[in-house]
């Protein structure tokens, strides 16, 4: 139920604020999301680069980086995601807190990209984990990865505490671990998690 | 322990590590360093095994970004091979596709004209400015100033790969060089843009070097750590800012007179210990070469076509036969070599990887060290796993 916006300016100038709790609960998840540091390939470079002086990530409130999974909300997939380190990638993302989330940065993290010929290129990560924005390019600008955060703050502010379309953390049906593929006899095993990703249908 | 005359008065003996003598009681503690580690470079993992704080063996596992670029270069056309080289090191994309431009204009007697040579000699400057900036600056970054030198670093980068983007068409990956030639022309506002930024790095090396040089927390942490020997070096094929601090002169620009390099008038800056700082102030120096070989550059820079017109691009088949292409890149001898079976994609094609082989000597480096010191010895080798493991 959203407050009307004529009492709440009117209440503002009294020095009174008005908000909703789920208002006030998506405004500070979406205003620090902190990024996991995790390079994976060239892409990882521009992300660095995203948080320099020039672009400074930190006007978003996303500029620190923390190594350490349990402490990010946000994973950044920077690059070719191969098949020796795919394992590695869901167990990281298995160990982050809720609320977590995924940008899929590159096209070698959205598809495979240049190097989906290669025998040990995973063909995307949203195979195994679910991803929230993707955002196309090899590698993409700085810019783009802004309008990737923008993307995903937006996404934040629009979700309901209750009822559809709430977050997967207040969701109890949702699943919290996702299943770490393992090699098996000729390439990864499971090849997708059935509950992520469902091989798409070409409608002629 | 002095390196290039530089002593820390104050911190006299400090800089080594405290040997501890192991009393053979206690574990052995095996820790894997990797593939997620915050200073790896990405993905790679170090399997340490420690007695207290000191490394006593030490094995590299690579292989985290296999991703089958010599298998793709076999099955796709010569040219269709170039974006890929870009993506090998990706912090000098351009000096990669140099490396693979000369080994396939060697393969089929390509010559190339002379504002391409001079244009990618500007090029290849300045990809080495911005590499040696950003590898100083996430040394700093290890040695914990977090953030602060890498954004002096950054700053510098961003003003080159800006000139990059206007030239190319990107930022990083630049896909600029072709086989007897260069792409497109440079306007002569660019020529005038790159004028300007090349006068500037002076001031940027300058202002680096007041804050870094004699800083008693870098001396500390690098005089006299991760020592390399020059037989070890040679032995072991190092090349590249890593075999001139350990003080062997072998610079591939010297000594194979590629391009138009016998021009230019520059010095070699060679270490003398070997150490971390040695590796650091060779950059540094390296650098400040950099700058007047650009001068240089900028100064004579012909009018002229920058590709050559009988260049064939449309049913490129060279004649069988082979070839190895190489030059200076700003991690080391970065070469290319190519068999040729008359068909328009290579036979077989090898890259033969500065940064891999650097790697090999990392444990040699590293033991006896304290673990703290691993990652300052790793981040001093310069490595990018895209070109490591391919």
């Amino acid at each position: 139920m959203a407050v009307d916006e004529k009492l709440k300016i009117e209440l503002g100038k009294q020095g009174v604020m008005v908000t909703t709790i789920q208002e006030l609960y998506n405004w500070g998840r979406r205003s620090s999301i902190w990024p996991m540091q995790f390079g994976l390939a060239c892409c990882a470079i521009e992300m660095i680069a995203t948080t320099m002086a020039r672009y400074d990530l930190a006007r978003f409130g996303s500029e620190v980086f923390r190594p350490s999974p349990r402490q990010a909300d946000l994973m950044i997939i920077s690059g070719t995601v191969t098949k020796k380190m795919a394992p590695q990638v869901v167990r990281l993302y298995n160990q982050m807190a809720e609320p977590r989330y995924v940008i899929a940065m590159g096209a070698c993290a959205i598809s495979g990209g240049p190097f989906k010929q290669g025998y040990n290129v995973l063909k995307g990560i949203d195979r195994y984990i679910p991803v929230d924005v993707h955002i196309p390019g090899c590698p993409p600008r700085p810019e783009a990865l802004i309008q990737a955060f923008m993307t995903l703050q937006k996404k934040i502010d629009e979700q309901h505490l209750t009822g559809e379309g709430r977050p997967r953390h207040l969701d109890e049906q949702a699943p919290g671990e996702f299943q770490v593929p393992e090699f098996g006899e000729h390439d990864l095993d499971p090849p997708s998690n059935p509950g992520t990703w469902t091989v798409p249908k070409i409608i002629q | 322990m002095s390196s290039f005359g530089i002593k820390n008065e104050k911190l006299a003996g400090w800089n080594r590590p405290p040997v501890f003598e192991s009393d053979g009681e206690g574990e052995l503690l095996e820790v894997a360093m990797g593939p997620h580690h915050p200073s790896t470079h990405g993905v790679f993992r170090m399997d340490v095994v420690l007695d207290g704080e000191r490394v006593i063996k030490l094995k590299p596992v690579f292989g985290y970004l296999h991703r089958n670029h010599e298998q793709l270069g076999q099955t796709q056309s010569y040219l269709a091979n170039m974006p890929y080289t870009d993506r090998l090191d990706y912090f000098c994309s351009l000096t990669n596709n140099w490396a693979y431009a000369l080994a396939v204009e060697k393969l089929v007697g390509q010559e190339v004209p002379e504002r391409a040579e001079y244009l990618r000699v500007i090029l290849a400057e300045l990809t080495r400015v911005q590499n040696h900036a950003s590898t100083i600056g996430f040394l700093l970054q290890e040695m914990g100033a977090s953030g602060t030198p890498l954004m002096y670093a950054f700053r510098e980068r961003e003003k080159i790969l800006d000139l990059f983007e206007s030239l190319t068409g990107s930022r990083m990956m630049c896909n600029y060089m072709r086989f007897g030639g260069c792409r497109v022309d440079a306007s002569p506002a660019w020529i005038e843009a790159t004028r300007k930024v090349v006068a500037g790095l002076p001031a940027f090396v300058d202002e680096f070097e007041r804050f870094l040089m004699t800083n008693e927390i870098l001396m500390a942490r690098c005089q006299g750590i991760g020592v390399l020997r020059p037989d070890l070096a040679v032995n072991s094929g190092i090349s590249g800012p890593m075999l001139r601090a350990s003080g062997v002169n072998y610079d591939i620009r010297k000594v194979d007179h590629y391009g138009i390099y016998d021009r230019f008038k520059f010095r070699v800056p060679l270490g003398d210990h070997g150490d971390i700082y040695d590796r650091y102030m060779v950059r540094m120096l390296e650098m400040r070469e950099s700058i007047s070989i650009l001068n240089q550059a900028l100064k004579d820079l012909p009018a002229g076509p920058v590709m050559d017109p009988k260049a064939k691009i449309r049913n490129f088949r060279p004649k069988a036969g082979e070839s190895y292409g190489r030059i200076e890149a700003p991690k080391g001898e970065l070469g290319f070599y190519l068999i040729s079976d008359g068909s328009p994609n290579p036979y077989r094609y090898r890259v033969r990887p500065p940064s891999f082989i650097n790697l090999t000597v990392l444990e040699d480096m590293c033991l006896g060290s304290n673990v703290a010191d691993v990652v300052l010895i790793f981040g001093s080798v310069d490595i990018v796993l895209g070109e490591v493991d391919r």
